[in-house]
């Protein structure tokens, strides 16, 4: 579902160049729930960046759900993030201005439906995350756990086959943190998705399929 | 685009500071402009008793050239009767005297009037709208009678409530005969404004009949206004070889068939600009408007591009859950263009009060301003103009977010 081979991430500036990524080979099964792991810096949100084609690699070869991505432009990426992919954040990124069951339909927007249809897709993914009675509320009226809730109702409402979370848990404590994985393990087993998660908590990567380690950008396990 | 549409609602709705700050920057640039196209267009545009003149030019200026100086005034009646009344494919031709102040007395009391002297096809060429009586002919004017047509206003100064027809008006010991009343005209009419009218036949001595220069215009109505670019070449024509009087010291005469607007400015051009001086004047004009609308846009464009930062992650999530560059630029500058039409009906809101308080200030006698739908036309097309010039470049800066700095809050 998702191939990394021999990838490279450099960053550049006018005087430094940061290997942030060093010879990454990574390769996710269809439905597997894979968690990456390291200590701050070491490359693991650019890896995610990389897998969800918000960043490119330097070098190497990406290949996601069979297609080999290196190179496509941003109207052939835009497509692909659309539908194949689904963006869980830390900070979960709402936007302040829209109501929730606007901020969940947000990547239906890119596609081409209905209003009518767009609105029902919305409420369906509000509805699997528990969040039916919130549809008009803004997302400051919401606690932190369902604010990630209905970043998780966005990010599955297109209904992609890969979801990739960035420390889902990191702004929420345990209990909000322990809702939010069981929804995550749900979406694994019962639809299948393929996730990819970073995360700093030993406990949530134990329960996932595999982890895979980085330190200092490089591949340890 | 629907889904833009509700969606620039949705934001500007929630970003009330923002969105007041733009409007009132908007409204107040649109108001300005859209009052100042209401006086142009009152100064300028065919309006009554003026209805004609948008196929109708006037000879209003002379101008005799020489190494020893610069002569300009209006024509004389013997310029216009030899040179210009000829001119071939002409539906009507007239002549008018420039307003003079004159006075006449009522019970020992003393009444300013504003005197024309003009012939019969004066009242054919102006479409006045005759409360009572009628317009003097050409017999009349040829005839030299004593005869005047008067405003109603100027008419409740001499008679009172009564009807001023038939009675008798004096005026540099001459007795005029009322034959007409019509509406008092403001006096941004160049042409129309007056308050007594009389026919040129009248003057007590015929001296006019035999001048160059003089004191007026000659009104030369075209067939269609279509029409107006031939006569215009015919007049040029006739003018170079009309003999420069007084040789001696002139050697060059120029003179024009100008709309009303182009006479207004032809005088603040010099020179070989003088020609071109009409195209320049309203060229300035556009380019005043222009700049005036400039320093909106760009405050509107820093507004804006400061907003990327407060959006980047907003710009971040649409980018990573799938927005091509070119539907984030279509959102962004849908949104403006919203906000400037709101601006711009806000506006027309507010031009309509600042006008409705103008006419009632009476800044000038009997001058109505008022907004037409043309007016509220050229303020929308302005307002999409405005929304387009001012969003496209934040739009685009918006869309070149990278989205791994948009998520992480930084506009790079």
């Amino acid at each position: 579902m998702i191939k990394l081979e021999n990838v490279n991430k450099v960053y550049r500036t006018e005087r430094v160049e940061t290997l942030a990524l060093e010879n990454i080979n990574l390769d996710v099964a269809p439905g597997e729930f894979v968690s990456i792991m390291g200590p701050s810096g070491c490359g693991k949100s650019t890896l995610l960046n990389l897998i969800g084609l918000l960043d490119a690699p330097t070098k190497g070869k990406l290949s996601i759900a069979d297609a080999t991505i290196n190179g496509a432009g941003d109207r052939k990426l835009a497509r692909f993030r659309n539908e194949k992919l689904g963006f869980v954040f830390q900070s979960f990124h709402l936007v302040s201005d829209l109501k929730i069951v606007d901020n969940v339909e947000i990547p239906l927007l890119y596609r081409k439906m209905s209003g009518g249809e767009r609105r029902k897709l919305a409420q369906q993914a509000l509805d699997r995350v528990g969040l039916a009675s919130r549809i008009h509320h803004f997302p400051t009226q919401l606690s932190g756990g369902q604010q990630q809730r209905a970043a998780i109702a966005r990010a599955i409402v297109g209904k992609p086959r890969i979801l990739l979370a960035d420390e889902p848990t990191g702004n929420l404590d345990s209990a909000m943190g322990e809702e939010i994985m069981s929804i995550l393990h749900d979406l694994n087993q019962n639809d299948g998705t393929t996730i990819v998660m970073v995360t700093h908590d030993e406990r949530f990567a134990r329960r996932t399929d595999r982890i895979v380690r980085l330190f200092d950008g490089r591949q340890v396990a | 685009m629907r889904t833009n549409f509700k969606l620039a609602l949705k934001i500007l709705g929630r970003r009330k500071f923002f969105t007041f700050i733009s409007l009132f920057g908007i409204s107040l640039t649109l108001v300005v402009l859209m009052v100042a196209t209401a006086v142009l267009d009152n100064l300028f545009a065919p309006r009554e008793p003026e209805q004609n003149f948008d196929r109708t030019l006037g000879i209003y200026r002379v101008v005799l050239r020489g190494p020893h100086g610069t002569e300009s005034m209006n024509p004389g009646f013997k310029y216009l009767d030899t040179w210009v009344r000829p001119l071939p494919g002409v539906e009507k031709f007239g002549i008018t005297s420039e307003p003079s102040s004159t006075a006449t007395y009522v019970g020992g009391e003393r009444i300013d009037v504003v005197l024309r002297h003009t012939d019969g096809a004066f009242w054919q060429i102006l479409k006045f709208r005759f409360l009572q009586g009628r317009p003097f002919t050409k017999t009349e004017d040829d005839s030299g009678a004593r005869v005047a047509v008067i405003t109603n206003e100027l008419g409740q100064k001499l008679f009172g409530p009564a009807s001023p027809i038939g009675k008798t008006i004096s005026i540099q010991g001459d007795a005029f005969r009322g034959i007409g009343v019509v509406p008092a005209v403001p006096i941004t009419r160049q042409v129309a404004w007056g308050e007594m009218w009389v026919p040129i036949g009248s003057y007590p001595s015929s001296d006019y009949r035999t001048q160059f220069m003089g004191n007026f215009i000659g009104l030369v109505m075209a067939k269609s206004a279509a029409d107006l670019p031939r006569l215009r070449n015919e007049y040029a024509t006739v003018v170079a070889r009309i003999p420069v009087p007084d040789p001696a010291q002139f050697n060059e005469l120029e003179s024009h068939l100008d709309t009303t607007f182009e006479s207004w400015v032809r005088p603040f051009f010099r020179g070989g600009a003088r020609r071109q001086g009409v195209t320049l004047a309203r060229g300035i004009l556009v380019l005043v408007g222009l700049l005036f609308m400039a320093l909106p846009a760009l405050n509107l464009i820093t507004i804006n591009l400061s907003r990327i930062l407060e959006r980047s992650s907003e710009i971040g999530v649409r980018k990573a859950f799938g927005a091509p560059r070119r539907s984030l630029v279509s959102q962004f500058v849908m949104e403006n263009v919203v906000l400037t039409l709101i601006g711009g009906a806000l506006a027309f809101a507010l031009s309509a009060a600042a006008i409705a308080m103008l006419n009632r200030a009476s800044l000038f006698p009997n001058l109505q301003f008022d907004l037409n739908l043309r007016i509220f036309g050229y303020g929308m097309l302005l307002a999409v103009v405005f929304g387009l010039v001012s969003g496209v470049y934040p739009a685009w800066r918006m869309s070149r977010l990278h989205p791994v700095n948009a998520l992480r809050g930084g506009a790079q």
